[in-house]
């Protein structure tokens, strides 16, 4: 297939308006010694029909979420999307379009994320947001960064109930060598308060907490948030978007700067991308906040419009003395976000998480019926860890049987329960469970 | 372009006016007017101690950016925090608006300001480089 | 301009509907001083309403479907079809990223098939596809470079260079990642003044960033001996993929010396911009430098594809998980239509594009380097500012009353009043041709009746938008009070 336009005769006469007699002398400028001298190796072009059948073909060795119930959880959810979502997202004005610059024709991008950033404060309780990071893990490197500048301090303490793969990304951003990471130890599934406590003090920039945590439990935030706010460091919250339907939010923590990933937010599982990091925090530090940030101002006429703004804290203009090179960002993701939350509103949001609660605790009493006990004694919420002898053994019986199992800790499986498993689906997981575990 | 006589003037664009031991520093009209719209300005805290020369705070436009330099070393002892939520004022009048104040430590520094005449040429040599 | 969701607000109106709940409804097993106590103000409104409103906004943006889009190093291209049909297939979409690698076996095969077609049009031994955008690329191409340094005990190199007319993000992405930028000037051809590049090259340099064709769509023609002084004192060239559309299937970096790549797949690969992401950002290395890929790394082995954690070299993770995947099945898709000869022709009728255009220009718009360009070419609008008071910004704004998306303005930050270029391979002569008509006639404009352009635009939906007031007093979301 191609997508160029140009025949044979059209080439002739650019060509010749550019004073040259064929396309290889446009490459003239090139030394002889580095040019190709061979056809890539890529195979030949196909057709649509081909390609159609191949991608088809291609995708068939997959299993996915929706032919097997999905339990699997960490840090990515199998929500339902509304099907006004794919027809909107499907307006080429929105997918085909670059960064809204030049405000005049770009109105309507530049207010969707304007009105995205008003809801994920809404959500997180928290004064500004930025337009999007790349994901949620990559929020929060930014975000510790940001502490850091902030406070003028490089100590970053991160929870051990921290995503295993939040806390990985962190680290490899301190290769800059401007942050140190020391990681907090667990007790039962959460923050061990006493020993987090005594780490903070006076060089902490900011503790991270996740919440609900890794795990699916949620962690007693007041003492720590004290402290740190004691020594002048921040407090970091990542933090599930659906969940703050429900449970008290990073503004109501008293936290510094919420990230979280937004993917639960409408966005389709895709292998883990595109989904979209939200990052907001308190006003005091809005020219801190890395990524691009919509603004509300009047046009010539007086009317209200809506633009690119604090453009100076970006690498276009800071260039290195930039303290974020972030320029692309997760705009259409965004867009999905705000039109999710659109669609389902402020009650739809709440009945989701409700019902994801209340999955759970019907999983966690059928688990218990079955002599399966959980592997932590906390409140969760749509998340939780089960004992089992033998995690990916487990794991690959489920398949057998139909079903997508759960995340494989050492000695235990952590299960999530969107609003789309049905009773009968746990059910099946629950005995299902019970008997290999028993095997 | 404005310059006033009775300033002193760094190669960064700054004023220098001093009082005693005191230099109060801001922002040349020249400055300003290359920067275009000033929307937000960065202070240090007051207490620091500076270098001459050392970058104590930024000066930001719609579209450009600018460290702003201390010329002088000492002690940070004041701020015009006016200008916190008015930075339009470091446009409309420059030189009636200083951005902060330090307590010098060496007086000598000074003397290696340009006066407004080297200013001048000196501005008028930057134009010319582009 | 549209009303906000906000007010458009119906309380108790609901788009949504669960259904019945076949489970206990328990009271909530948490804890009441774990729950929220503040109300989310989120929008409640019909089904057909958020419908009317998303499209009322769709018709207040413009894409490239709606029309030439000739911003340079931006690369917007034609965004086929066929690729957004295969993205929405099940077997890709409805994948959780930890799933069994035997139940995503589809997926693997084709990241592992990406990585080696990139590796292919780059000249380079291995590929991650991890990085979300170019900048994210960079990062990560710096990280290598950092760790390679490290892993041989090499402390010394502190620097890193980038040309004056680079991108904001080479710069910005050697500060944050720890390392002093120091500029290396351009001579006056606009190509690496070499002589600049041996004086600041020495042990205490990391790399050099380059961007090649540059940022005024000139070819570095000195390229050899650029790599060969960045070599010899130790240093790793580094190469910003941005404006790979002017040399893939006709050059290769990987041939050029480069020994850490990235390219944005969201440019010379064809995926939308998605009106500002996602993007994807792959990075691909030389074979010395492939231990310090960020993890996991996809292997093939007898039984199948797997992705290997265990890397002790390894710079560490980037991502949550593996990176923008979806945006990588449209790339595949991508190359898979054109295959090679398609790859090369994309690339010469890119240059062809830019250099008609440059040739057609050159009377009504100052060019500062008038020769042969790749894919982009810088003009400007000095002659309109001098003679008539009509800056580039007012020209790239009345270009948009036309019905044109207005080139890249004052960057590269090297030359004064610039618009940066760049047509693409998909636009046809007949496109071309009716953006110079509009060009030459705003040039006549700027001349004659400079109020047209100086007060453009004239009939979009707002008009120039008071940035000062929106960067000194920042409002950044809708407030009922």
């Amino acid at each position: 297939m191609r997508f160029t336009p140009h025949s044979q005769a059209e080439i002739t006469s650019m060509l010749q308006d550019i004073g040259l007699n064929s396309l290889d002398e446009l490459f003239s400028d090139i030394p002889e010694p580095l040019k190709l001298k061979k056809e890539l190796n890529l195979g030949q072009g196909m057709s649509e029909m081909s390609l159609r059948r191949h991608m088809t073909d291609l995708s068939s060795k997959n299993i996915h979420t929706g032919q097997y119930p999905c339990f699997l959880g960490a840090g990515a959810y199998d929500h339902y999307i509304p099907a006004a979502m794919e027809e909107l997202l499907s307006r080429s004005e929105f997918y085909t379009a670059y960064t809204p610059y030049q405000a005049e024709i770009s109105q309507g991008i530049l207010q969707s994320i304007f009105e995205y950033q008003t809801m994920i404060c809404e959500l997180t309780g928290m004064e500004v947001s930025n337009a999007s990071l790349y994901d949620g893990a990559t929020a929060l490197a930014e975000a510790c960064k940001m502490a850091c500048e902030a406070t003028r301090r490089n100590q970053i303490i991160l929870s051990a109930t921290l995503h295993p793969s939040y806390q990985a990304v962190v680290k490899t951003y301190a290769m800059s060598g401007k942050m140190d990471i020391i990681i907090a130890p667990e007790h039962d599934g959460v923050l061990d308060l006493e020993q987090i406590l005594a780490m903070i003090n006076k060089q902490t920039a900011a503790v991270v907490v996740q919440q609900p945590n890794f795990y699916g439990l949620i962690e007693e935030l007041e003492a720590l948030e004290k402290a740190v706010h004691a020594v002048n460091g921040m407090l970091i919250m990542s933090v599930n978007p659906v969940s703050l339907a429900l449970l008290r939010s990073p503004g109501e923590w008293g936290a510094d700067i919420a990230v979280g990933e937004g993917q639960p937010l409408g966005n389709p599982l895709n292998f883990g991308g595109p989904y979209l990091g939200f990052m907001a925090c308190m006003k005091k530090n809005i020219r801190r906040l890395p990524g691009r940030i919509v603004g509300q101002s009047v046009d010539t006429n007086g009317k209200r419009a809506f633009v690119l703004t604090l453009q100076a804290r970006e690498q276009h203009i800071r260039r290195e003395r930039a303290n974020s090179n972030v320029c692309s960002n997760q705009a259409l993701n965004a867009l999905a976000a705000s039109m999710y939350l659109s669609l389902v509103g402020k009650k739809g949001l709440k009945d989701i998480a409700l019902r994801c609660h209340h999955l759970a605790c019907y999983a966690r009493d059928a688990f218990s019926r079955q002599g399966i006990q959980l592997k932590h004694e906390q409140p969760f919420f749509m998340e939780f860890a089960v004992k089992v002898a033998d995690p990916p053994q487990v794991n690959r019986k489920l398949l057998e049987e139909g079903i997508i199992g759960g995340y494989e800790l050492e000695d235990a499986l952590l299960f999530a329960f969107t609003e789309k498993r049905s009773r009968s689906e746990i059910d099946q997981l629950v005995t299902s469970v019970g008997r290999i575990n028993n095997e | 372009m404005d310059i006033r006589k009775d300033l002193l003037y760094s190669d960064q664009h700054e004023w220098v006016r001093i009082e005693d031991d005191k230099a109060f520093i801001g922002i040349t009209d020249y400055a300003q007017e290359n920067l275009g719209d000033i929307v937000f300005v960065e202070m240090p805290e007051v207490d620091r101690e500076v270098e001459a020369e050392e970058a104590v705070g930024v000066i930001e436009s719609v579209k450009a950016v600018a460290d702003l330099f201390s010329p002088v070393s000492g002690t940070i002892v004041e701020i015009n925090e006016e200008l916190e939520d008015a930075p339009q004022l470091l446009n409309e009048e420059p030189y009636e608006q200083h951005i902060l104040v330090v307590s010098m430590s060496e007086l000598g520094e000074a003397d290696d300001l340009m006066n407004a005449d080297d200013y001048a040429r000196f501005c008028e040599e930057e134009e010319q480089r582009g | 301009m549209s009303k906000l969701l906000f007010e458009k607000n119906v309380p108790g109106s609901n788009a949504f509907s669960l259904p019945p709940c076949d489970v206990p409804e328990q009271d909530i097993a948490i804890p009441a001083k774990f729950l929220r106590q503040t109300e989310m103000a989120l929008p409640e409104l019909s089904e057909v309403e958020v419908v009317r409103h998303y499209m009322a906004l769709s018709h207040q943006a413009y894409g490239v479907d709606d029309g030439l889009y000739p911003l340079g190093s931006c690369t917007m291209k034609y965004n086929p079809k066929i690729n957004e049909w295969a993205v929405r297939l099940p077997g890709w979409s409805c994948l959780h990223p930890l799933q069994a690698p035997e139940t995503v076996q589809g997926a693997l095969e084709l990241m592992y098939e990406t990585e080696r077609m990139l590796c292919e049009i780059g000249g380079m031994d291995a590929f991650t596809l991890q990085p979300a955008a170019g900048a994210h690329g960079e990062m990560t191409g710096v990280m290598i470079i950092k760790a390679y340094h490290q892993h041989r005990k090499d402390e010394r190199r502190k620097k890193i260079l980038v040309p004056d007319s680079a991108h904001g993000t080479n710069p910005a992405t050697a500060h944050v990642m720890g390392y002093q930028v120091v500029e290396v000037k351009s001579n006056h051809r606009g190509l690496v003044d070499l002589d600049d590049l041996q004086a600041k090259m020495n042990d205490e340099v990391a790399g050099l960033m380059l961007t090649n064709p540059n940022t005024l769509g000139l070819f570095e023609e000195d390229i050899e001996d650029i790599a060969r002084i960045v070599h010899e004192d130790g240093g790793l060239l580094y190469y910003d993929g941005a404006n790979l559309n002017a040399i893939m299937g006709v050059a290769r970096p990987g041939d050029m010396g480069f020994d850490v790549v990235h390219y944005n797949l969201h440019k010379t690969f064809s995926t939308p911009h998605g009106g500002g992401g996602p993007g994807s950002g792959p990075v691909g290395v030389k074979s010395f430098l492939s231990d310090f890929l960020p993890q996991p790394v996809l292997i093939k082995e007898k039984d199948g594809y797997r992705l290997d954690e265990d890397r002790p070299l390894a710079i560490g993770k980037i991502h949550s998980f593996y990176g923008n995947f979806a945006v990588v099945v449209k790339a595949y898709a991508y190359i898979k239509a054109l295959g090679s000869a398609g790859i090369r022709e994309a690339c010469q009728y890119a240059v062809l594009n830019a250099n008609y255009l440059r040739c057609k220009l050159k009377d009504y718009y100052e060019i500062p380097y008038d020769r042969l360009c790749k894919h982009e070419f810088v003009a400007t609008g000095r002659w309109q500012m001098e003679d008539n008071g009509v800056s580039t910004l007012d020209i790239a704004k009345r270009l948009i009353d036309f019905g044109y998306h207005p080139p890249t303005v004052y960057f590269p930050l090297i030359i004064k009043e610039a618009m940066m270029l760049e047509p693409t391979e998909t636009e046809s002569k007949q496109r071309l041709d009716d953006f110079i008509a509009v060009m030459q006639e705003i040039a006549r404009e700027a001349r004659e009746e400079p109020r047209q352009v100086l007060e453009a635009p004239h009939n979009t939906p707002v008009l120039r938008v008071d940035e000062v007031q929106a960067a000194r007093n920042p409002v950044v979301r809708y407030d009922k009070s």
